[in-house]
């Protein structure tokens, strides 16, 4: 994504594939408001992120005040409320992936994007986040890039494991 | 580096009567799917509940085998279920399957859904017969994409079987299933924490009482249950409550098999299936091998990062909650962590605060400000930058963010493991006063 894509428009429109996904959703509660976070989560999955405009769409579909939508969307971990990189680099801080040498693997990945935690590549390409655990505590230490969780993580071993996401 | 799918759990020998919650996982780790589910005896607990017993029978087996919850707390199952309202006209309630497993730590229902998602889905539907409730939504962590992925694919192959929906199994009752997955933030495995993350809320817990089962999802009574625990409910349906007492070891007094593991330095880490009441020290050396060549155990935790810290002599302890009580601290989740004599205290604690500080949802005042305060010593020890009187204050802030001061149990776990810390080593703590 280029940088002035990411320059919000006046007026946001949701697709039509989003807002028939956001409406397939709000099927399976009783309430329309327990699919905001679902809501989001498929505006960010098109968008990669969650632009401003969306959260008072969002929040006509459901029928709820757009303020509530923003508290929902500032509150989880996992939406984007800013733009981030192409791909989502979570690396796991448990206590097990401390003992793991999480810290050097963290430090080997900063100083290889030459970014900190909760920031983006000058190209746009990587977010770096750090993550509750992912439950891969026989393979410490762990991350996750995009969708693929990885175990037993070396400092040597991540450039080639980033030359996997261009 | 290797792309982690669960893989096997271990090469241990697995049988139906011993072990009831894992004797149908695959040699090579891969999905248990329906037919071969139903080939090991799969759903046969659900037909002899729907089919052959009363509701409230169902009820009574599961309180008499002593069933606690497996998500970390071990509140008595059958206790819990019996709190729902007896009221037949009260039709709208709801299950809940917690399964937002993020304790640091802690891997087991990851295995349990990825591997075999059937078992779930038969817990969970004799659950509903049980507990009366027409609809049910696990609540997933959204970072488990896998088991999302096959539990949705083993909900589908349910519904075509004709074990999920309508009428099932020709007995008139319905149970829709749903998989809600979460957008991150530990507080989601909170009981009422979740319940308002599944409304679409923030999750900040609710005061209780009420309880869930008064007024839970909606208002209606709801009944949540973590995955491990409802794993455990189709053998008990099926084998019976003698069985399922004779399998902890003599002088446990929770009920069943446990998923237990170790990690850390350890030579083979991993997660096993054992009896409650094993000791730890079984757990640790036989079953995890012990540490790796060339490290100590300096202390370990047994079951999750709001577990206390326990020394080696403590490893005699027995693994169930009195046995661990009897040593300080809780049973927690049963994962164990070692710790080598490579780890400083103050900057493992550090990380474990630093952690807890973040995932606080900021509802409660002891909670929001105390947990940054203890980052804040912690790490001006960690540079040996600390002031006189700082342990102090550190003690003091377990105090003050013990059980009792804040609505939920977030503020309580994050100081346990500190204040057990300062206890077993002191000295290291007061390393780091300038």
């Amino acid at each position: 994504m280029s940088p002035t894509e990411l320059i919000q428009t006046d007026r946001f429109v949701l697709s039509e594939t989003e807002r028939s996904a956001i409406e397939h959703e709000m099927h399976h509660y009783e309430d329309p408001r327990a699919a905001s976070i679902e809501a989001l989560k498929i505006v960010q999955k098109a968008r990669g992120w969650v632009p401003d405009g969306a959260i008072p769409a969002i929040a006509d579909i459901l029928g709820i005040p757009g303020s509530d939508v923003e508290g929902v969307a500032t509150f989880y971990s996992q939406i984007f409320r800013s733009p981030v990189g192409r791909h989502i680099i979570r690396v796991c801080d448990s206590m097990t992936c401390y003992i793991g040498g999480h810290e050097t693997l963290l430090e080997s990945v900063q100083n290889a994007l030459g970014i900190g935690l909760g920031q983006t590549t000058a190209d746009g390409r990587f977010t770096l986040l750090p993550v509750c655990c992912l439950g891969n505590c026989d393979k410490a230490p762990a991350l996750m890039i995009d969708e693929d969780t990885f175990g037993n993580a070396t400092p040597e071993g991540m450039a080639a494991l980033l030359e996997q996401y261009p | 580096m290797t792309l982690a799918s669960f893989g096997p759990i271990n090469s241990s020998a697995r049988q139906e009567q011993t072990h009831p919650l894992t004797w149908r996982l695959r040699a090579d780790g891969e999905p248990v799917w329906l037919d071969e589910y139903r080939q090991k005896n799969g759903y046969a607990a659900a037909r002899k509940a729907l089919l052959e017993m009363a509701q409230a029978d169902i009820v009574q087996q599961v309180k008499d085998s002593g069933l606690k919850g497996r998500g970390g707390a071990g509140f008595p199952t059958g206790v819990k279920w019996g709190l729902m309202p007896a009221d037949d006209s009260i039709t709208t309630r709801y299950l809940l399957c917690n399964a937002d497993e993020m304790e640091p730590n802690t891997w087991k229902d990851r295995m349990l859904m990825e591997q075999l998602p059937h078992q779930l889905i038969e817990g969970m539907l004799i659950s509903a017969r049980a507990l009366k409730t027409y609809r049910g939504y696990i609540f997933l962590r959204g970072e488990y994409v896998d088991a999302a992925r096959n539990l949705n694919r083993a909900i589908d192959e349910a519904k075509a079987a004709g074990l999920l929906g309508k009428n099932i199994l020709g007995t008139g009752f319905d149970f829709e299933l749903f998989v809600h997955t979460g957008a991150g933030r530990y507080i989601c495995g909170e009981e009422t924490a979740l319940i308002n993350s599944l409304e679409g809320r923030r999750a900040n817990p609710r005061a209780k009482p009420p309880f869930p089962a008064a007024a839970g999802v909606w208002g209606k009574p709801t009944c949540v249950n973590n995955v491990e625990t409802l794993n455990n409910v189709p053998a008990i349906v099926l084998n019976g409550v003698d069985w399922y007492k004779s399998l902890a070891r003599p002088g446990s007094e929770d009920m069943g098999t446990k998923l237990m593991g170790f990690s850390g330095k350890v030579k083979t880490p991993g997660i096993w299936e054992v009896p409650f009441g094993i000791s730890a020290r079984e757990l640790f050396e036989d079953f995890a091998g012990g540490m790796r060549d060339g490290y100590t155990l300096k202390c370990w935790q047994p079951g999750g990062a709001g577990t206390g810290f326990l020394l080696p002599e403590h490893l005699e302890a027995s693994m169930y909650a009195g046995g661990i009580g009897k040593v300080g601290t809780r049973m927690g989740t049963g994962l164990a962590l070692a710790v080598d004599t490579s780890i400083n205290m103050v900057s493992l604690l550090r990380n474990m605060e630093e952690f807890f500080a973040r995932e606080s949802c900021g509802w409660c005042t002891p909670c929001r400000d105390g947990l940054p305060w203890n980052v804040k010593i912690l790490r001006a020890l960690e540079k040996g930058q600390g002031e006189p009187g700082d342990i102090e204050l550190l003690e003091h802030l377990v105090r003050s963010c013990g059980p009792g001061k804040t609505f939920c149990a977030h503020a309580p776990g994050a100081v346990e493991p500190l204040g057990s810390a300062i206890k077993y080593f002191r000295a290291e703590f007061e390393a780091g006063l300038a």
